[in-house]
């Protein structure tokens, strides 16, 4: 396999109890890939998996081209790592917090102004890491994970508990982290999140990936009703089929121009995943 | 720079800004010189507050901040995020704890000079709290390593660190105590900084020494080895 990031069959487990069943997947470079689940999925054993902080016994995984249970050096100054929980120094200045891994990544100091800059926190690089809003933590946290330029980021849900304004931001550099190249492996519940900006998902459960593909491949797929829903101007709603038949109908609707909106029938990812685990993502 | 080099630098930083360990670094020195200047009873042996102080420092200071530091990261998840960016657990420690023992120095040196020692003694005084702080600095690594929060980690320092360091005090005025006490590397550190001027250093003190170093020795590697 040619991917930054790829795993084959990897299990892993604690004692008697099984975190995750035989998981596969790849990430190129220049793609984001999703992991979705809810929590306790199994989503952080696999992140520590993948960074070689865990070993497993079953299967065989792959980052930049070398087996995680011997990753070295070089290895780990290409990985750059966003925890859920920040990880910050609470009574260091945002300044100083990156400066620290500064030191610790062997960058130079000079790349600290250009980091801050680019996710807005220079105005606040000399506030104690306390002072900042969650949201500029997030944003820190992240910055600290972009410090060493790698060729793959780990993020373990990014945006949670972020209100929408800030989450778009995240997902703004993450996209200009995407056109650079790097291959991004995220941890999410947010639907609307590996939605907009995953190029490949899995939808993990208990440990296993009960689907893997693009986002609009999986909910095509559970299209049961294969139909177009057309709202009209009153709120009347038509249900058609998604054929050939139908498309006379649509123009006439439009001709005399009584369409509110269309859609499709297509399910959300909550929706595949609450029919696939008769639980929805956010649940625990 | 190297990874140890840098959490040197950090801690040193986050020290600066945390009270709660910044007032063990400073607390007995200040007292030291406050008590030692201030107090004056006939009878008094010399160096009296200087060698009970040295002593009460060298037991708590290293002691409850490496504990305190660690449970820290972890509770905080500082050290998750560390471990995960190929800093090796060794390394981390060799960091905090080169930190903090240089800072607990500082202290001794402090209260060194405010002692009326010659330099010879200074010099065995040095080399005793320079022994008995890196003692304390595993013990209290261990305590840090096996704690899961800040909280566990001081419910398990504080008793251990007003045994370290009453004891010593306590044997002054109690036989058993003192019979007791002797197998403690405090109590026998108090001893032989209270015989400094003699020159003169016991072998069993330096058996006692030596048995106590190795029993934590092997503490720390086992809560290490769990860890790593």
């Amino acid at each position: 396999m040619n991917g930054t990031l790829m795993a084959a069959d990897l299990s892993f487990g604690f004692g008697e109890k099984q975190i995750l069943n035989h998981i596969t997947f790849e990430v190129g470079k220049g793609e984001i890939f999703g992991l979705l689940g809810p929590s306790g999925a199994g989503k952080t054993t696999l992140i520590k998996l993948l960074t070689g902080q865990l070993r497993q016994k079953e299967g065989y995984a792959e980052l930049l081209g070398k087996d995680t249970r011997e990753l070295g050096d070089s290895e780990h100054r290409q990985i750059g790592i966003m925890m859920d929980d920040f990880g910050l120094y609470e009574r260091l200045s945002a300044y100083d917090n990156l400066l620290f891994y500064a030191d610790i990544y062997g960058v130079s100091h000079s790349r600290i102004p250009d980091i801050l800059n680019s996710i807005g926190l220079y105005e606040a690089r000399n506030r104690a890491v306390f002072k900042l809003s969650k949201g500029m933590k997030n944003r820190l946290s992240l910055a600290r994970a972009l410090m060493n330029d790698g060729k793959i980021l780990f993020l373990d849900e990014p945006t949670s508990g972020l209100d929408p304004a800030v989450s778009k931001e995240i997902h703004d550099i993450l996209a200009e982290q995407k056109k650079r190249g790097t291959a991004i492996f995220l941890t999410t519940h947010n639907m609307f999140e590996a939605e907009s900006l995953c190029d490949q998902i899995a939808l993990l459960n208990e440990g296993s990936i009960l689907e893997y593909g693009s986002p609009a491949d999986i909910c095509r797929k559970y299209d049961h009703l294969n139909k177009i829903q057309v709202t009209l101007k009153g709120g009347e709603m038509v249900s058609l089929e998604n054929s050939k038949a139908s498309a006379l109908w649509v123009k006439e609707y439009l001709e005399q121009e009584m369409v509110e909106a269309i859609h499709s029938t297509e399910p959300t990812l909550e929706t595949v995943f609450l029919e696939l685990t008769g639980r929805g993502l956010g649940e625990l | 720079m190297n990874h140890t080099a840098a959490i040197f630098k950090k801690q040193l930083k986050d020290t600066c800004k945390n009270k709660t360990i910044l007032i063990q670094f400073v607390m007995f020195p200040v007292l030291t010189l406050v008590m030692h200047n201030m107090i004056k009873i006939d009878g008094m042996p010399k160096n009296f507050f200087v060698n009970l102080f040295a002593v009460m420092y060298m037991g708590m200071a290293p002691l409850t901040s490496i504990s305190a530091v660690i449970a820290e990261e972890k509770e905080k998840n500082t050290l998750r995020v560390l471990l995960m960016s190929n800093v090796k657990p060794c390394e981390y420690l060799l960091g905090i704890g080169s930190h903090i023992w240089t800072a607990c120095m500082l202290g001794a040196a402090v209260i060194c000079t405010v002692g009326n020692y010659r330099l010879q003694e200074r010099i065995i005084f040095m080399i005793l709290m320079a022994a008995g702080i890196f003692i304390s600095l595993l013990l209290g690594a261990a305590i840090g390593i096996w704690s899961k929060n800040q909280m566990m980690a001081s419910s398990i320092a504080i008793p251990v660190m007003m045994v370290l360091s009453f004891l010593p005090m306590l044997s002054m005025f109690h036989d058993t105590v003192r019979k007791v006490g002797r197998f403690i590397y405090s109590e026998q550190i108090n001893r032989m900084i209270s015989q400094i001027d003699s020159l003169q250093i016991e072998k069993e003190s330096i058996c006692i020494l030596g048995g106590n170093l190795v029993i934590f020795v092997v503490l720390f590697l086992t809560a290490y080895r769990k860890w790593d």
